[in-house]
């Protein structure tokens, strides 16, 4: 696992929630992720190209997902419709922005995001790029960053 | 003040809307994209422009591009508001003509900030 790799999405995250969710989440030690075994209601995906390949992917539990989007749009939403898919593919948009600036020497570019919802959904990442999870715990409930990357070119 | 939000994300152009609205601009017109804006910058005299970088169709930078080259809309103030946060993407749209640059994730403090700064 580099740290130098997936420091900077974990810092994104915490930075991104405390500034746009009015909460600090709390991060719990990263792992790697051997199978697609967890499973996810919402998640927010971002391609990574250029000077790494991958993804990085934001998952919610229901709840959580709609407890966070009520806090980034001032607005309580009750249901996953278009406007939560919308915030949860821009808060995964933020944070891989966000990190990508602290990867130190890749000139890495983001994808538009896409979103998957879907109860207890798994998400398959490539087997030749290893995927480190990040657990985190926040006031609106738990939820993971998944980070999928592998260095293309070094400067 | 006339406003044009530019955001591919309807979430991003509600929060902005929200905080513009906090500082008293109410008056605020939305896109959707970069090709969006630009016809609407063409039609309309705005007096400033918030603009998102990564969106389909045509790009933030695209767009600013665009707007600097057509001589009736060179001189809108274009702020970049976007999750870009390296230096050479700062730099590359200052050198595109941007007028301020915000990167998200930002405060409402950070826009107020970049709104008085333009009204000096």
């Amino acid at each position: 696992m580099r740290s130098d790799l997936i420091n900077p999405f974990l810092k994104a995250t915490v930075s991104t929630f405390q500034t746009m969710v009015n909460t600090v989440p709390t991060p719990q030690a990263p792992y790697v992720k051997a199978e697609p075994s967890l499973t996810h209601d919402v998640s927010g995906i971002i391609g990574l190209s250029g000077g790494a390949k991958g993804a990085v992917i934001i998952s919610f539990p229901t709840r959580t997902a709609l407890q966070t989007v009520s806090a980034f749009i001032g607005l309580n939403v009750t249901t996953i419709d278009a406007d939560v898919t919308d915030a949860v593919g821009e808060l995964a948009n933020i944070i891989a922005g966000a990190a990508k600036a602290d990867l130190q020497g890749l000139n890495v570019t983001i994808s538009l995001p896409s979103v998957v919802v879907g109860t207890n959904h798994k998400v398959t990442t490539p087997k030749d790029i290893p995927s480190i999870v990040i657990p985190f715990t926040c006031s609106h409930g738990d939820f993971v960053v998944e980070v999928c990357i592998a260095v293309t070119e070094q400067k | 003040m006339k406003i044009l939000l530019v955001d591919d994300s309807s979430t991003m152009r509600r929060i902005q809307k929200n905080t513009l609205a906090s500082l008293g601009f109410t008056d605020v017109d939305e896109a959707e994209d970069g090709q969006d804006a630009v016809s609407k910058v063409g039609k309309t005299a705005y007096e400033l422009v918030l603009m998102d970088w990564n969106m389909p169709n045509m790009t933030g930078i695209e767009a600013l591009k665009a707007i600097r080259a057509n001589p009736a809309t060179a001189k809108v103030p274009v702020i970049m508001v976007t999750s870009e946060s390296e230096k050479t993407r700062i730099l590359e749209a200052i050198q595109a003509g941007a007028t301020n640059y915000i990167v998200k994730p930002f405060t409402p403090d950070v826009l107020k900030e970049k709104l008085d700064a333009l009204e000096k």
